[in-house]
């Protein structure tokens, strides 16, 4: 490969031809600021629009500073990334950004993990020279079921309009208008909730500001928790234990299992359960679907769809409700974990503790902003009453957290309850890209070839390439299995399945890059992708640990059909624990 | 939120269609379908960027990214006398901006905006290369230079009819 050699701070280096500068500075171990430029390069996301010109530095032989973000390394180039000059014209790029920007930041919900204030900051900004005669240009403010949209914080950085374009395809937003009044939004500035928007939450994870937050959760919760008529009931996602604990200066990829656990009796939810129970109900019940499915399939039956798609992830499922409605019978009509949970701890667990599902709460902890929606779809309550009441974030939990003065680091460790805190490491990886799959393998497996596994990690399944695929061998049955994270990827696979080239008998979605690890409520990357990497690590060490790692040998999920459900695919399952799917594409209005 | 509620007749929907495919339905091809489209509309309601969504297969949220940034495109219908008040340097020295603050007073309208009844709508520019009539305004076709902000009333009275 070419490579060129040049000056940056005094430091000489070699890189490939092609390089930027600021990549080049990053390999010395120079930090160059910058508000927009973002790249997690495990997952092949980068965004450089060149927008906020903080990155800028010296350049010999170039008359005015150079974005840094942008501009490639040439032969003999001599960098200069911190000089006076540079920093004054940081500064005042600084002061005309924060001229524009809303002073609420006692209160704003980003406080603290905003990197607008911390660059304030980092530069020393004290005051803002001429704010009082800068426009601050004003927006409505749109509250949707799943994130909220506080435009004024908007510093045009883009990030998120290449989440959500570039990676998911999305499109649900883009750059609009121009000047002071500039800012990404939804077509016709329309209220997220009637655009193409899944909830995905990858924009959010990706605001460098508080102009796209969560809808906070958090004092619904508490009040539940106050109400002495009210039985609490809390889930939690894979995904969460193996993030949490960044929140509280913890190493990425720290499992703080147990210590979530004791934090949540702390703050006083009656039960603590586990979303891995209900992941292996999941599977239970799409493993049994997809067996059902690939024996009439491969008896010829016309009727069965092939391939089969999961259908845990509620960003998914809103994509393709929104670009796939002609698909909508192919995917799995198991509901997700979450979901799976609530219908089962309002009717089962309702009854085994004597009370009226009116009476209980559920509350789920997720690392997904997506949930929030799903969990307020109509067809999930029972007149009137949801299944899941109310689903707060990885973060949101994080600052309940400390507002309770529980220091998470100092506790013990505590095991969830029983009937419904019971998993296996099948439940466990759930929380991964190529997870569910893999869960899915395992048990299926074993029912279709009534003969035990020999080896347990399908690691042709695991990875962080974008799309994947595996052939996996039921005893002379070759399985043909693919793999997408993020919504693009999927969008690929989903049109092979279109137009009938698709070669998969099982296909796994999740909409976020990574899988729920790296999911749109989880601690803030910053563009780290090194972060979601320890997470993933983390989900199979949990794996590792469990005595028990296939669906079918939770002893739990075993009584629970003895006891309650009949088994897989019954009646009483299929009424609880399966869903359907809706038409949601935008039709154009056509006069008669 | 500015956009009318129109719905579109079939032969509109395939007037669209068709500029699309004249363009081999290119999304970079975007602008060029846009001017297509306000040529024959008059102007780019949101159901117009809806089909030109479908017809390019691109997010209408770009398509009206594209149309609020460039200040040709417009969302809203001009009136049956379009007003376009010059505010290049020249005209803007010799007082336009007050000729333009009479005509939004008469008119009742903001510039971007139509009348009511649809009549007038009102638009600025920059330099119709006729800096010496400064200031300048246009009625359709029509130019009227060294306009003073007491002429307004009399130009608005030759469209009366």
């Amino acid at each position: 490969m070419e490579t060129i050699k040049l000056t940056i701070d005094n430091k000489e280096i070699d890189v490939p031809k092609g390089t930027t500068i600021y990549k080049a500075a990053k390999e010395l171990g120079i930090d160059i600021p910058t508000l927009c430029y973002m790249e997690l390069h495990d997952m092949n996301i980068e965004n450089k629009p060149a927008g906020c010109r903080i990155c800028v530095a010296e350049v010999s032989g170039r008359r005015t500073l150079a974005p840094t973000c942008s501009t490639k390394c040439e032969p003999g180039m001599v960098v200069k990334t911190h000089t006076p000059r540079v920093l004054n014209a940081r500064r005042t790029v600084m002061e005309f950004i924060l001229s524009d920007h809303p002073k609420d930041c006692l209160v704003c919900s980003k406080s603290g993990t905003c990197e607008l204030q911390a660059m304030a900051h980092r530069l020393g900004i004290k005051d803002i020279p001429g704010a009082e005669y800068a426009a601050v240009s004003t927006y409505r403010k749109d509250t949707s079921p799943s994130i909220i949209r506080d435009l004024d914080k908007c510093i045009m950085c883009r990030r998120c309009e290449m989440m959500c374009n570039e990676v998911q395809t999305v499109g649900a937003i883009s750059a609009v208008n121009r000047g002071f009044m500039a800012t990404v939004a939804p077509a016709f500035e329309q209220n997220l909730e009637y655009s193409t928007c899944t909830y995905c939450g990858q924009c959010v994870s990706v605001c460098p500001t508080g102009a796209l937050t969560e809808v906070n959760h958090v004092p619904q919760v508490l009040r539940a928790l106050v109400d002495p008529t009210k039985t609490v009931v809390v889930q939690t996602a894979p995904a969460v234990r193996a993030a949490l604990g960044e929140e509280f200066g913890l190493a990425p990829g720290t499992l703080v299992t147990g210590k979530m656990t004791a934090a949540l009796r702390a703050l006083g939810f009656d039960y603590v359960f586990d979303t891995d129970f209900a992941a292996d109900l999941t599977i239970m019940e799409e493993g049994t679907e997809l067996l059902d499915r690939l024996s009439r399939h491969l008896k010829g039956d016309k009727t069965a769809k092939m391939p089969i798609l999961t259908s845990c992830c509620p960003g998914w499922v809103n994509f393709f409700e929104e670009y796939f409605p002609d698909l909508k019978d192919v995917p799995s009509t198991a509901k997700s974990p979450q979901q799976m949970f609530g219908a089962i701890a309002k009717t089962y667990f309702a009854d085994k503790i004597g009370i009226n599902r009116k009476d209980m709460v559920v509350v789920s902890i997720m690392p997904c902003l997506a949930k929030k929606y799903e969990c307020q779809r109509n067809e999930f309550s029972v007149d009137g009453n949801p299944d899941v009441d109310f689903s707060i974030s990885t973060r949101e939990l994080a600052s309940f957290i400390k507002q309770a003065n529980i220091d998470l680091n100092t506790l013990h460790d505590e095991d969830f309850d029983a009937p419904l805190g019971e998993s296996t490491g099948a439940g466990v990886i759930f929380g991964t890209t190529g997870g569910v799959i893999e869960a899915a393998c395992r048990t299926a497996y074993e029912l279709y070839t009534g003969k035990k596994l020999k080896r347990l990690e399908f690691t042709e399944l695991r990875g962080m390439e974008g799309v994947r695929s595996a052939t996996i061998d039921f005893d002379g049955l070759p399985l043909n299995i693919g793999i997408a994270h993020g919504l693009g990827n999927a969008r690929k696979l989903l049109d092979d399945v279109r137009a009938g080239k698709s070669q998969f008998h099982a296909i796994e979605v999740m909409a976020c890059p990574g899988g729920c690890i790296g999911g749109g409520g989880q601690p803030l990357h910053h563009g780290n992708s090194e972060i979601i990497m320890a997470r993933a690590a983390a989900i199979y060490t949990e794996d590792r640990k469990k005595p028990l790692r296939k669906s079918h040998e939770n002893p739990f999920i075993i009584k629970l059909y003895n006891e309650f459900l009949g088994k897989p695919g019954s009646e009483k399952a299929h009424h609880l624990l399966h869903t359907h799917y809706f038409d949601k594409k935008k039709k154009i209005i056509i006069k008669k | 939120m500015s956009h009318i509620k129109i719905e579109l007749r079939k032969e509109d929907v395939d007037f669209i269609k068709g500029v699309c495919a004249t363009f081999n339905n290119d999304p970079q091809e975007l602008i060029n379908v846009l001017h297509t489209c306000q040529e024959h509309f008059g102007y780019l309601p949101a159901e117009v960027q809806e089909v030109v969504s479908d017809g390019l297969n691109m997010p209408v949220a770009k398509i009206y990214g594209v149309v609020t940034f460039y200040s040709f495109f417009t969302m809203t219908p001009k009136g049956k006398h379009p007003i376009s008040i010059c505010l290049g340097t020249a005209c803007y020295v010799r007082g336009a901006e007050k000729v333009l603050d009479e005509f939004k007073k008469e008119l009742g309208i903001q510039v971007g905006e139509s009348t009511k009844d649809n009549k007038f709508s009102l638009s600025s520019l920059r330099c119709v290369g006729a800096c010496g009539l400064a200031p300048v305004v246009l009625v359709g076709d029509k130019t009227y230079g060294r306009v003073a902000p007491d002429d307004v009333k009399n130009i608005l009275k030759e469209y009366e009819n």
